[in-house]
């Protein structure tokens, strides 16, 4: 276990987490503010990933594909939110639940029947393949850097704007008090379409961002969903501090853990049993790790509506 | 959150507890399928309806603890799957008496429930869903990590659970009624405790969780109770499950899974108890109809969700009672 | 002496920066109706909140029939004998008025883990619930379901359901609010008939009936109690009379 390793499996936490945070964020304003749980978030984060391949394909350069893949999977982000969410935000959560599935499973097929089943790839960015040195020995892939650095911006963004603009401070308000500030006169489904179609377009650059390095293929939206419920879980629902935390927190924990499982366990037990019990503790570390969050603080870290 | 879901949008339960027409009907056709399965692909149908009942056991348990007492749970299938698992794992170790795994499937399912239920239990509905969700993934990610036990493949089970030594599950007629058997007990039990003084609290807890506190009832002790019976139950569909298929796999409780457990319910008409059975009937045989016809009938089956979700609430019982309602008027 | 039923002690709640409850100390003796009254926004809820359990106390103790409740959970200081009704009817919408006053007397009989047998048919858990009903003027609307009754008849419904409770305390927060005439009359009779049965803490804005009805009044403005009393004293002590009662009673 070496310096470098650590450092390496640091920075891949970091990324991974402001992955995550790309994601949760959407996810946790969208149910802060509309009370609306959307298990389709992680297939915006798909359609991201594979309008990127299918522009790209087009045009050959991976900023205009990025900017296109945005464009279009805003387009269709508001189009489900006109069609489809509109009339469930009055509904039960269940509800809300079983209909964003349908539309989990309907665009999961739908992917694969416009492109195949088989995984797809992306090339990285000429400019930004390739590593650098970060350390005597240590090579780290710049696209990964480049991601990190990304998701810093965003949430430094995500910052000025919620925290200090105006359209910032009704979405804080929103996610407090919905039904209040649309007694103030704001028109709350203005509101509710900004927050949504941000909340796609960060899932869509997610999506994007990361086609590079992960095969793109069809569900890949699935198991990132549930860590990202599990970000806002923790992190406390409806809060963007909450959620780039928890974020960056699972991130770290999750790959940290699955790297280092066994060689921890090796400290306290013979090798064999440690590389059995190794991999199914690392895969139940960020659970654990949500379970005593909310033993203590059921509402998570910093929840929008307050502990009162 | 109680904006009138149930199939029954008015009383929290109807007055008469005689298991009705319909409900009885359900039971004497499924006793009628091994019969009418002889004009046919016997195996084939046999097998359809032995799916088909085992889901219904982990659906009915799943309207209990949702539809009556309003905790949607995203993470019911893994349950089942520590129970088909329990089968698995005893048998790799040469153990396939049912009175040993049995028992050791219910314990386990129960065990999962009460830890996890005693985070889940203290959040609201809102952040239940997606804790119930965040455990179910746990247990699917451990499963796919025992190696010994097939990891991400799975593990193939040899013999169908044994009674002191006799293999009297091995035949695909005898298991069908067994499991018939053990649907109408799950059935039976539900309907006697929904009726019960747990039951009436279980209840209340839905409708108004802080009045029921006021009156002097722990309300986090009476769900984890139910929360509990409910696993365990699911850890018996688990234990018929890996009897049926004589295969466990972590794919038994993946979120998928849980999320179709709770299509199930909703097909049918959430908290009736025998439209769970009535949703798990639909659901699989719809699967199994247009997945005949065509492999892009996720296509279909997906927006076909979303219109019930939006024009059909209260599932099939639900739209029974309309028509019911309108053909009255007529 | 025997213990008050109700001692609060130098109470204090503060959410965040904002003080609700500011060092308020009351006692309630067996079987007295005590009312608390005061402008809107005074904290008399929150006061109700923290001493039936749902709210915990930034400062100061409850001490319940001796006891000393301050760090207990709801639901057990309801087994102890503490009831309350809501200001927002909280009802079991979908039960009916039975049922509703029958899940109250269930919780005091024997055990609720019984998971067979059905509940709706207990002869002697009816029989308690519909003598509560008739107390209240409801006995005809039993089988009626709580969420069909009209706002007057859930008001008395609550009350009925904190009589089955049989309680040592019942909390009554503003039982006449949104009530007519002729409802809140009756619901003054029935607390009427019912004094000295329990003791009682009613809040509530409508004079007349608080001034029918109290054994002693509190004053709450602003957090603190400005007076408490003797009805006749506090009606008539000039500084309740500036900061409240002189606008009510005109």
């Amino acid at each position: 276990m070496s310096t470098g390793l650590v450092v390496v499996q640091i920075l891949n936490g970091l990324q991974f987490g402001v992955l995550l945070f790309l994601i949760a964020a959407g996810l946790t304003l969208v149910f802060g503010v509309m009370d609306f749980i959307n298990l389709a978030h992680g297939v915006q984060y798909m359609l991201g990933a594979y309008l990127a391949v299918a522009f790209y394909a087009l045009t050959g350069n991976f900023l205009v594909a990025l900017v296109l893949a945005l464009a279009a999977a805003l387009v269709f982000g508001l189009l489900l939110e006109f069609l489809i969410f509109r009339h469930l935000y009055d509904r039960d959560h269940l509800e809300q639940v079983i209909a964003t599935f349908g539309i989990i499973i309907f665009l999961n097929q739908a992917v694969k029947t416009v492109w195949g089943a088989a995984p797809l790839t992306l090339p990285i960015p000429e400019f930004f393949s390739g590593s650098i040195v970060l350390m005597p020995g240590l090579l780290y892939p710049v696209w990964r850097l480049v991601i990190i650095g990304s998701g810093l911006a965003i949430g430094l963004l995500l910052y000025i704007l919620v925290g200090h603009t105006r359209v910032g401070m009704l979405v804080r308000a929103g996610a407090t008090n919905a039904r209040m500030v649309s007694a103030l006169g704001v028109d709350i489904h203005r509101l509710f379409m900004i927050v949504f179609g941000f909340g796609t377009m960060l899932a869509a650059f997610a999506g994007a961002m990361i086609a590079p390095i992960l095969s793109v293929e069809p569900g890949m939206g699935d198991s990132v969903l549930i860590l990202a419920f599990v970000v806002i879980v923790i992190g406390g629902i409806g809060s963007m501090r909450g959620a780039f935390l928890a974020a960056l927190l699972i991130g770290l924990v999750d790959t940290l853990g699955r790297s280092f499982a066994i060689d921890i366990l090796r400290l306290v037990m013979p090798p064999s049993p440690a590389r059995t019990v190794g991999p199914a503790i690392a895969s139940m570390l960020i659970y654990v790790l949500m379970a005593l969050v909310l033993y203590f603080r059921p509402s998570g870290l910093f929840p929008a509506r307050g502990r009162g | 959150m109680n904006r009138g879901l149930t199939a029954s949008n008015t009383v929290s339960l109807p007055q008469d507890d005689r298991v009705g027409g319909l409900p009885a009907a359900i039971f004497l056709l499924l006793a009628l399928v091994p019969f009418a399965a002889g004009f046919g692909p016997e195996s084939y149908v046999l097998g359809l309806f032995t799916r088909v009942m085992v889901f219904a056991i982990a659906a009915l348990a799943l309207d209990f603890i949702c539809g009556y007492g309003g905790l949607v749970s995203f993470g019911h299938a893994a349950f089942v799957g520590i129970g088909a698992y329990a089968v698995g794992i005893l048998g790799a170790h040469g153990i396939t008496d049912m009175l040993v795994s049995l028992p050791s499937a219910l314990l386990a399912s129960a065990i999962f429930a009460y830890l996890t239920g005693n985070v889940c239990l203290r959040t609201r509905s809102v952040y239940f869903i997606m804790i119930t969700l965040a455990f179910g993934q746990m247990a699917y990610f451990i499963a796919g990590s025992l190696a010994p036990y097939g990891g991400d493949d799975g593990l193939t089970i040899r013999l169908r659970s044994t009674l002191f030594g006799f293999a009297i599950l091995q035949n695909d007629r005898s298991f069908y009624y067994f499991v018939l058997l053990a649907l109408l007990a799950a059935y039976l039990l539900f309907r006697a405790i929904v009726y019960s003084r747990f039951g009436r609290v279980f209840r209340g807890a839905r409708e108004n969780p802080t009045r029921m506190s006021t009156l002097g009832f722990d309300v986090f002790r009476f769900q984890r109770v139910g929360y509990v019976i409910a696993g365990a139950v699911g850890g018996l569909s688990g234990f018929l499950l890996a009897n049926a298929t004589q295969f466990v796999s972590p794919a038994f409780m993946s979120w998928q899974r849980s999320g179709e457990l709770i299509i199930m319910i909703l097909l049918g008409g959430l908290g009736t108890l025998h439209g769970a059975i009535i949703g798990a009937a639909a659901y699989l045989l719809i699967e199994e109809a247009l997945g005949g016809i065509t492999e892009q009938w996720k296509l279909i089956f997906g927006p076909l969700l979303v219109l019930i979700v939006l024009f059909a609430r209260g599932g099939l019982l639900g739209l029974a009672d309309k028509i019911r309602g309108r053909l009255g008027r007529a | 002496m025997p213990d008050p039923v109700l001692q609060l002690d130098d109470l204090h709640k503060n959410f965040g920066g904002l003080v609700v409850t500011d060092g308020v100390t009351l006692d309630i003796g067996a079987g007295e109706l005590h009312a608390v009254i005061g402008p809107n926004g005074a904290g008399k809820t929150t006061l109700i909140n923290q001493i039936s359990g749902l709210l915990a106390p930034t400062a100061g103790t409850i001490r319940f029939d001796g006891v000393d409740v301050t760090a207990l959970p709801v639901d057990k200081r309801a087994q102890l004998g503490l009831a309350r009704s809501f200001q927002i009817t909280s009802v079991l919408p979908r039960f009916s008025a039975l049922e509703n006053v029958a899940l109250a007397v269930q919780a005091r009989g024997q055990t609720s883990y019984r998971f067979f047998g059905r509940a709706d048919r207990e002869r002697t858990v009816n029989d308690t619930a519909s003598a509560a009903l008739g107390e209240v003027g409801l006995t005809d609307r039993g089988q009626t379901l709580a969420a069909h009754l009209s706002h007057g008849e859930k008001r008395a419904l609550e009350l009925a359901i904190a009589i089955a409770m049989q309680p040592k305390l019942l909390l009554l927060d503003e039982p006449m609010a949104g009530t007519g005439h002729e409802e809140s009359a009756r619901l003054v009779d029935v607390l009427k008939r019912l004094k000295g049965r329990f003791s009682m803490l009613l809040v509530e804005h409508d004079m007349a009936a608080v001034f029918a009805l109290a054994d002693r009044i509190s004053v709450l403005t602003y957090g603190r109690i400005l007076a408490s009393g003797q009805p006749d004293a506090v009606r008539a002590d000039p500084k309740v009379v500036a900061a409240y009662l002189g606008e009510e009673m005109e």
